[in-house]
């Protein structure tokens, strides 16, 4: 019997021969790619911000969104808002800055200009337009739906989608663990944006993320750097991992992995790297978590990591540190990261710097490890040129076990991404 | 100020030090380039919309104290190192040196770079940006206290990775 298949589906799957593989023509397909604009970001629930991105009236970011350019704001009356941006009259952008805080948005190639909360304000030569033309109709286009989970605000554009809690579903008690590192349940991103491009087709970064079966070869040396700081990562023996970690189905194309922790965590996790001086502390951040969540709880919060992606390209990864990134597939063999560190609120100066230098001995553009994951992807992309002829990538690991029994180094989280990612190519096809 | 500038150092001799280091850098002798540099030095590449901002309360994308940079050239020299292996090859081209300050017996600098960078499977980047350097003398010697480079670009977009010393 053939271990691969012949065939020209996009996912196949053998549970009798415990195989799964999908076609690489997934990755460098532009037909694939517009499919994928039309069946899933144009009716999954898609990140746009958080609230403490804009703290006051009038704060604005300008960022895509389902690859729509968007303006995620807060209006002068406090409410928070999701705007298309693109001015009615002739299609330019009315936010051309990244950020900032604005009165108004202004059209500069006619003059439009539009209030905070998207309507219309006013036109230049208004009565030159029939007695049919209705300020109250042109104002600029909100996304279809925005809803917030717990300040993590996302847009639909299907108005018949499920409401984001029904489609977060399971998802939401790891994005609540995350949120619990804060005393007063308020997290909020830091200052600071890693926004960079990666050579390779943005579902890569979907199963990289949650990935651990390539710690070992691909993040040796950041591993190194955690021994030579006297971090315990030497794995027991028959592991591929310094602990035994699992890969979780959480629904709806959700997934994460979910470890006990050996790398440290800011809350409240001490290791050498962080040095003698953040014992003390890192104790009574502990205890604080300890009084108010008892001590079960507790535990989940400081030793336990976890790699989250909201279904399909948001991903919380609550390890050495927090980030949160979403990437926008630009092409079929391009996608743009945009990416933050979230933190309490309440941290101390200390705390903040703390959490902010462990971030980076791991994520980022510059960390120890996640330019070799950018080198891992890149590499595969490249290899794709190839996919007629080498077909399928294996993501067979763990098909024989039970859901509940599938290691962090195993594939079944990733099988549940790809899963989803083809129901909903099918649905629409 | 300038009088006093003078009698610590000239810009002939921050020019010669930051050639020297452009030289190091793109020869790969990462070990030699770290002696150029205090004990208690630090290496800041600030996040591309936030270049201006202070590590401690702003997620960069590179902020490494001795400890950190010393761990990195070790990464680097790895043929693990997956971002630089083969190792980037490196064109550094430095200029508009100026003296902006003294402060104590710190020596303030800036300078302009355009960094070429090529590697095999991959497009030419071009990373342009200014220096700012913390300059301290030590048994007669300058060397590096701080170095921040901080780069033009909106957004590192199809830079990429700073995977190397940049």
């Amino acid at each position: 019997m053939n271990y691969q298949p012949s065939s020209d589906d996009f996912i196949v799957e053998n549970p009798s021969q415990q195989t799964f593989f999908v076609n690489r023509e997934v990755f460098v397909s532009d037909d694939v790619l517009e499919r994928e604009r039309r069946a899933i970001f144009d009716h999954c629930w898609i990140y746009v911000g958080h609230a403490s991105e804009l703290k006051n009236p009038g704060d604005f970011k300008t960022r895509p969104v389902a690859g729509r350019p968007a303006i995620f704001c807060r209006d002068r009356d406090g409410v928070v808002r999701a705007l298309i941006n693109c001015c009615r009259h002739r299609g330019a952008l009315v936010c051309r800055e990244r950020e900032g805080n604005a009165r108004q948005f202004y059209c500069m190639y006619h003059g439009w200009t539009y209030h905070t909360d998207g309507r219309l304000k006013s036109v230049p030569g208004a009565d030159a337009y029939g007695g049919a033309f209705d300020n109250a109709e042109m104002g600029l286009m909100p996304v279809p739906r925005l809803e917030a989970y717990r300040d993590f605000y996302f847009a639909n554009f299907d108005r018949a989608a499920v409401d984001l809690d029904s489609y977060l579903g399971r998802a939401k008690d790891y994005i609540d663990i995350v949120i619990d590192q804060s005393p007063s349940g308020k997290m909020q991103i830091i200052s600071g944006t890693q926004e960079y491009d990666i050579r390779a087709n943005w579902k890569l970064l979907v199963e990289n993320s949650v990935d651990d079966y390539h710690l070992i070869s691909t993040h040796s040396t950041w591993l190194n750097y955690m021994r030579n700081s006297g971090v315990n990562v030497t794995p027991p023996k028959g592991e591929l991992l310094p602990t035994r970690g699992f890969g979780r189905d959480l629904g709806n194309g959700h997934l994460t992995t979910d470890n006990p922790n050996y790398r440290g965590r800011p809350v409240a996790r001490w290791i050498s790297v962080y040095g003698e001086d953040a014992k003390a502390d890192i104790d009574a951040m502990r205890g604080e978590l300890v009084a108010r969540l008892g001590s079960a709880r507790a535990a989940r919060v400081a030793d336990t990591n976890r790699n989250l992606c909201i279904f399909p390209n948001l991903v919380i990864n609550d390890g050495s540190s927090v980030t949160v990134r979403h990437f926008h597939p630009i092409a079929p063999d391009r996608m743009h990261v945009i990416a933050w560190a979230l933190g309490p609120v309440e941290e101390t100066e200390a705390q903040r710097a703390r959490r902010l230098h462990a971030f980076l001995t791991f994520y980022g553009p510059g960390g120890f490890a996640t330019p070799d994951d950018v080198a891992a992807l890149e590499a595969a992309q490249l290899g794709f040129a190839a996919w007629r002829e080498v077909r399928w990538s294996d993501l067979s690991r763990g098909m024989g076990k039970p859901t509940d029994q599938q290691l962090a180094t195993d594939e079944g989280h990733l099988r549940v991404f790809w899963r989803k990612w083809n129901e909903l190519m099918e649905a629409r096809a | 100020m300038n009088e006093v500038l003078a009698a610590t150092v000239s810009r002939a001799e921050i020019e010669d030090l930051l050639y020297h280091e452009a030289d190091l850098l793109d020869s790969w002798r990462l070990d030699e380039w770290l002696t150029l540099l205090t004990d208690d030095a630090a290496y800041y590449v600030p996040p591309n919309d936030k270049p201006d901002a202070d590590a401690r309360f702003t997620l960069f994308t590179i902020a490494d104290d001795m400890v950190r940079l010393r761990e990195r050239v070790i990464r680097l020299k790895d043929p693990n190192c997956h971002a630089e292996y083969p190792p980037s090859r490196t064109r550094r081209l430095i200029g508009n040196v100026r003296i902006t300050g003294i402060d104590g017996d710190v020596i303030c600098a800036a300078a302009n770079f355009i960094v070429h960078r090529y590697r095999i499977n991959d497009l030419p980047r071009v990373f342009v940006g200014h220096y700012r350097y913390k300059l301290r003398r030590q048994g007669g010697r300058l060397k590096i206290a701080e170095r921040r480079a901080i780069l033009d670009a909106e957004e590192l977009g199809l830079l990429g990775s700073v995977s190397f010393i940049l």
